[in-house]
């Protein structure tokens, strides 16, 4: 398979958007990623964008932006869509059907007041065994939680040095929301929302917006920016398997060890990690299932720093993450792919940059990990 | 859409509801394979045939987990996982819920009228 090279990588620095409207974020952000490459609007012959787009499906944003594109995918699976675009943009410039492939994600759900994601009620066959409990969405995180603290005697301080670590590299990050470097005692001392989980084992609420630019090696060689290579990539959905539910395994223990074969790397060789943080123990059951650690380990894999860049052995999240720094539209998938960009770039902050970083992962959980959720794995090579 | 409209709009699993409105609870199960699921649906998610059977449960089970909100001077909301004893493991609420409520906790299975139409299973402490 040829390959396939994220070229442009932007994230938009609002986390408020007040005055501009989501598909203007979409835009903003497309063109920001563009420029970044050195491509410009006329180049573009894909377009990838999920739920967050206004309209149905991909056409409402082509029609905004004014493009005329060979190939187009609007794949959702909530939060982590923006991983599985990567992917299957990646198929696409493969097989020959576009060389310039765009995708976005916008959103601006502060400035429109709304607290935290709520679950629509849609007429699936579902609903009706879901809806009428009306469970929050940090009371399913927190059910995660409990039955892997049941299970496996995982202690909500080893939870909080999730955020902690998250909070190390935020302070770095002046567009970051909370750049206030917190301790476990900080974390275990919030107010529990939902016990087992405290506000501040949660993301933020922010607007914002991200997008890249993903293309042929013939167009990759012909730009001015570093080669950061698709090398392999994984997807995969998790739910209730008909009641035999199991809350503490993800479906990133079927996507992460795909991407890890088609990369032909192990867990060990990653030097950097984004992994998608809706909570802090998001990122605790897929550093598991993804290889990091055994499964039930995480607690202790986390701990005493162990994920802050410059200290411990898997730099995760250096730009704050969705616990510190943003989570444009309720979904965290987009930004996790451009910090991984910018740590091969090397165009991480100084302060939290990893040395050499030639293997990075990102990692996203959309949907509900506590229901039904996606997974999606892409690992990526500085050339 | 309300929730009874959804439960109509899914009529797979209308049984259950009719049953629950009788404060009955019922659980899918397989005339093929012999395999209990939830949410019940016309065909079985195991061996696939379209041979379902809803069976009177015995109403017991035990929290497989849950989550715990509390608000000062309002009883205890408790968002869980319950393992029936039939072998499925469905969402509900734990009402009148003890402080030390947790997972492994025996339960049995009550009916609340839901608002917007649905008489649904919640489920209670059964420690004794
Ligand atoms: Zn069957």
């Amino acid at each position: 398979m040829s390959a396939a090279y994220i070229m442009g990588a932007y994230e938009h620095p609002t986390r408020k958007a007040e005055g501009i409207s989501v598909a203007q974020l979409h835009m903003q952000s497309a063109a920001g990623a563009l420029a970044d490459a050195g491509l410009t609007f006329d180049d573009v012959d894909g377009y990838f964008c999920a739920g967050d787009a206004p309209g149905l499906g991909p056409m409402s944003m082509l029609e905004y932006m004014n493009l005329d594109v060979h190939h187009f995918d609007s794949t959702d699976t909530g939060g982590s869509a923006y991983l599985v675009h990567v992917a299957h943009a990646a198929q696409a410039i493969a097989s020959g059907k576009c060389s310039v492939a765009l995708i976005t994600l916008a959103g601006r759900p502060r400035a429109a007041g709304m607290k935290s994601a709520k679950m629509p009620l849609a007429p699936t066959p579902d609903t009706p065994f879901e809806a009428p409990y009306a469970p929050s969405v940090v009371e399913m995180y927190g059910m995660v939680a409990a039955r892997h603290m049941y299970e496996f005697g995982t202690t909500s301080e080893q939870l909080a040095w999730i955020k902690v670590a998250a909070s190390h590299h935020a302070q770095h990050n002046e567009h970051a929301m909370l750049r206030k470097v917190v301790t476990v005692e900080d974390v275990v001392n919030s107010p529990l929302v939902a016990a087992p989980l405290h506000r501040l084992d949660c993301c933020v609420v922010s607007d914002g917006g991200g997008a890249l630019v993903m293309t042929s090696e013939s167009v990759a060689r012909s730009l001015a920016r570093p080669l950061v290579k698709l090398r392999g990539a994984g997807e995969a959905v998790g739910h209730l398997n008909a009641g035999r539910v199991d809350l503490t395994t993800s479906a990133a223990s079927v996507s992460g060890p795909r991407a890890f074969a088609e990369a032909g790397i192990t867990p060990g060789d990653i030097k950097y990690a984004s992994i998608y943080d809706s909570f802090t123990i998001t990122v605790l059951v897929a550093l598991e299932d993804l290889g990091f650690c055994e499964k039930g380990k995480g607690g202790a894999f986390v701990a005493d720093g162990n994920l802050i860049a410059g200290e411990g052995k898997l730099p995760f999240n250096t730009d704050g993450g969705g616990l510190c720094n943003n989570h444009p539209a309720n979904r965290g998938g987009m930004t996790k792919v451009i910090e991984a960009v910018r740590q091969l770039r090397g165009e991480a902050h100084s302060a939290v940059q990893v040395p050499n970083c030639d293997l990075a992962l990102a990692h996203g959980t959309g949907g509900s990990l506590a229901t039904r959720h996606g997974s999606a794995t892409v690992i990526l090579e500085r050339l | 859409m309300d929730l009874s409209d959804l439960a109509q709009v899914n009529f797979d699993a209308l049984p259950y509801w009719e049953a629950a409105a009788k404060g009955d609870l019922v659980v899918a199960r397989c005339t093929s394979c012999n395999e209990a699921h939830h949410y019940p649906r016309a065909v079985c998610p195991f061996c696939r045939a379209e041979t379902i059977a809803f069976e009177p449960a015995s109403g017991t089970g035990e929290i497989y987990s849950l989550a715990v909100t509390r608000i000062p001077d309002k009883p205890l909301r408790v968002v869980a996982y319950v393992t029936l004893a039939e072998g499925p493991t469905m969402m509900t609420r734990i009402i009148d819920a003890p402080e030390d409520v947790a997972i492994g906790d025996p339960v049995r299975v009550d009916f609340e009228p839901h608002p917007e139409g649905l008489t649904v299973p919640v489920f209670r402490l059964d420690r004794n």
